[in-house]
């Protein structure tokens, strides 16, 4: 800053220097206003896991239910769903899964604990948009003529198979999430609890 | 004028410049005397701007942000909406005009900004006025999209779960961000209560901040006309412009005819065609929002498609970011090169009156891929509509990024010397 004989340069700095801490103490003060619009502790603590009988999931058939306010799909697939898989590998952008959307223990072929069931948070990578279930293969699903059965998000029109793994040059970035689940006996999942965990 | 009134008159400009501002923005405002049927929509927004607020404050005497759900199951707030259309006195009438009025309001706002374009309204010594201006735009779309999340319904809460998470695309801090924005995890009660506070209070004031500084800045350079040429270059002997004529009364008898005109279009939509075929309001809008499924068909209100098609039209990753954040570029994208508008024409002329071939086809393009991609954006997304989508976000941008070069290389016709009429 000029500092010229017309300007008393204590004062100017005295000036500036109660500006700053002004500033600074203005700064400070928004911090509790901004926080405040964070998570509270009651949405924080909403997240308990949910329990899910898959006893009455027919092959082919596909059950949602709500975990921390998203759909979480349970599939049983079929052995074709299954072959479709395979089919797939070049078509879709992570075939390998090595971005980790999954636990470790579901980094496999079938992206699943047990091959046949499969569980995804039903939520678009994309922008979050609940992709609808295309499972009718080839023209009848109105995508494309070797459709292999799958997921398409009525929003920005992504497409995902029936592991969901997501197609190249599609909008969404990443597969679908598959959450930390558990098997408790043989037709009972628990979602939000990692398999690799004791106890529920 | 009756004496009592005058010194009363005298009282009040003794202590508030009353008489200054009325002869400064009004009596003795001269503006271009060739004003044509474009300069109808800057009043016009005024009129929107003043509807939405009316009516908005009676609404929210009865609507309820709430996304609890009450005893027959219904969320509180989209019950609230409905109880605001069966049980609330004359409650239709007021919500039809506030959700008309938002549609209302693009009308205006597009066609006014269509005309600065056309008359190069954004040019010196008006980049300010452009600048407010847009910004004025930018809160138009954030009040919309806050507005548009309150009754609750389906399109409500997956366009607002698609629009928050479109910050989520953001390298780094996007996920956090998308957070704090939603105040949970997913779109929820604190989402629904915070856009409820932004679209009631924040954005309303700061809305009316700026089109304070929109009209002081016009004010203070005086308005541009069809012709694009300065009218206070030629003044008579009391240094009034020889082509002005006091905006009172002339124009604001002018915009009265506007005012009265745009009034019997919009009774017409409100008491005949309020949902306007679903362009207004969207039939999944009247299920209540439901988290765990997307409707089919999903697509933003119609004012937002435009943007939205150049979200869709990036499905390919650049460097090792991916495709969705340059979705997101894209779109805001869109909207922010407007902003430099006033910078990007060198064009010797104003107004398209004089400018030449290359700009008048320029412009031509630009409002034909405008419109193709609002119609898109309100469709489903095929492979062939995308890359109609792409080509027209293309064209898009290059009408504003190739705008220095041939505005510049353009046949210009030259200017009159007084106003043409």
């Amino acid at each position: 800053m000029a500092c010229d004989d017309k300007v008393d340069c204590g004062r100017r700095r005295l000036i500036v220097a109660t500006a700053t801490a002004g500033g600074v103490a203005g700064v400070v003060a928004a911090i509790p206003f901004v926080a405040s619009m964070l998570p509270s502790e009651r949405a924080k603590s909403a997240g308990a896991p949910v329990e899910v009988d898959i006893s009455k999931l027919a092959p082919g058939q596909m059950i949602t239910v709500e975990w921390r306010g998203k759909p979480v799909w349970i599939i049983n697939r079929t052995k074709e769903m299954l072959e479709s898989l395979k089919k797939a590998d070049d078509k879709v952008s992570d075939p390998n899964s090595e971005k980790p959307m999954q636990p470790e223990y579901c980094k496999n072929e079938t992206r699943s604990i047990k091959p046949e069931i499969f569980v995804a948070v039903g939520i678009c990578t994309h922008l979050g948009c609940s992709p609808t279930d295309k499972f009718k293969t080839g023209a009848e699903s109105g995508i494309d003529a070797d459709w292999p059965g799958g997921f398409l998000c009525p929003c920005h029109g992504s497409t995902f198979d029936l592991a969901g793994r997501v197609y190249k040059n599609k909008p969404a970035p990443d597969n679908l999430e598959v959450p930390a689940h558990k098997y408790l006996g043989d037709t009972k999942i628990v979602i939000g609890i990692s398999q690799d965990s004791k106890g529920a | 004028m009756n004496a009592k009134l005058t010194a009363l008159l005298g009282w009040v400009d003794e202590r508030f410049p009353l008489t200054a501002n009325w002869k400064a923005h009004l009596a003795e405002y001269y503006a271009p005397k060739n004003f044509n049927f474009w300069y109808f929509f800057g009043s016009l927004a005024i009129l929107v701007l003043g509807l939405q607020i009316i009516t908005g404050i009676f609404l929210t005497m009865h609507y309820k942000p709430d996304a609890a759900l009450n005893a027959s199951g219904v969320p509180v707030a989209f019950a609230s909406v409905e109880y605001i259309m069966r049980d609330v006195p004359w409650g239709w009438l007021v919500r039809y005009m506030h959700s008309t009025g938002a549609s209302a309001f693009f009308v205006v706002i597009y066609l006014h900004m269509f005309r600065g374009l056309l008359y190069g309204s954004y040019r010196k010594p008006r980049e300010l006025i452009w600048l407010f201006g847009m910004i004025i735009f930018l809160l138009l779309m954030a009040e919309a999209f806050f507005g548009y999340l309150l009754p609750w319904g389906q399109m409500s809460f997956w366009g607002a779960q698609v629009i928050v998470n479109l910050f989520s695309a953001i390298p780094l801090i996007g996920p956090d961000l998308s957070i704090w924005l939603r105040g949970d995890f997913v779109v929820g009660d604190a989402t629904l209560n915070r856009f409820f506070s932004f679209h009631v209070i924040l954005v309303p004031l700061v809305l009316l901040g700026l089109v304070a500084a929109h009209i002081l800045a016009l004010h203070e350079v005086g308005s541009n006309n069809p012709d694009g040429i300065e009218i206070k270059k030629k003044k008579d002997a009391n240094g009034i412009p020889l082509d002005g004529i006091p905006f009172h009364p002339y124009y604001t008898v002018k915009d009265i005819v506007g005012a009265v005109a745009f009034l019997m279009i919009f009774s017409l939509v409100i008491f005949f065609m309020p949902e306007f075929g679903g362009y207004f309001l969207e039939y999944n809008n009247f299920f209540p929002a439901d988290p765990l499924a997307t409707p089919p068909h999903i697509a933003p209100v119609w004012y937002f498609t435009p943007f939205y098609s150049m979200l869709r039209a990036v499905t390919v990753n650049f460097f090792w970011i991916d495709a969705k954040f340059w979705g997101v570029v894209a779109m805001g994208g869109g909207v922010v090169i407007l902003l430099f508008l006033p910078w990007l024409d060198r064009s010797p002329v104003k107004s398209i009156r004089y400018k030449g071939p290359i700009f008048k086809s320029a412009v031509a393009v630009f409002v034909i891929c405008f419109l193709i991609l609002g119609y898109l954006g309100m469709l489903a997304p095929t492979p062939l509509r995308t890359l109609l989508s792409q080509i027209c976000t293309l064209l898009y941008f290059a009408f504003f990024l190739l705008m220095p070069i041939y505005s510049q290389l353009d046949k210009c016709k030259p200017e009159p010397e007084r106003l043409t009429g």
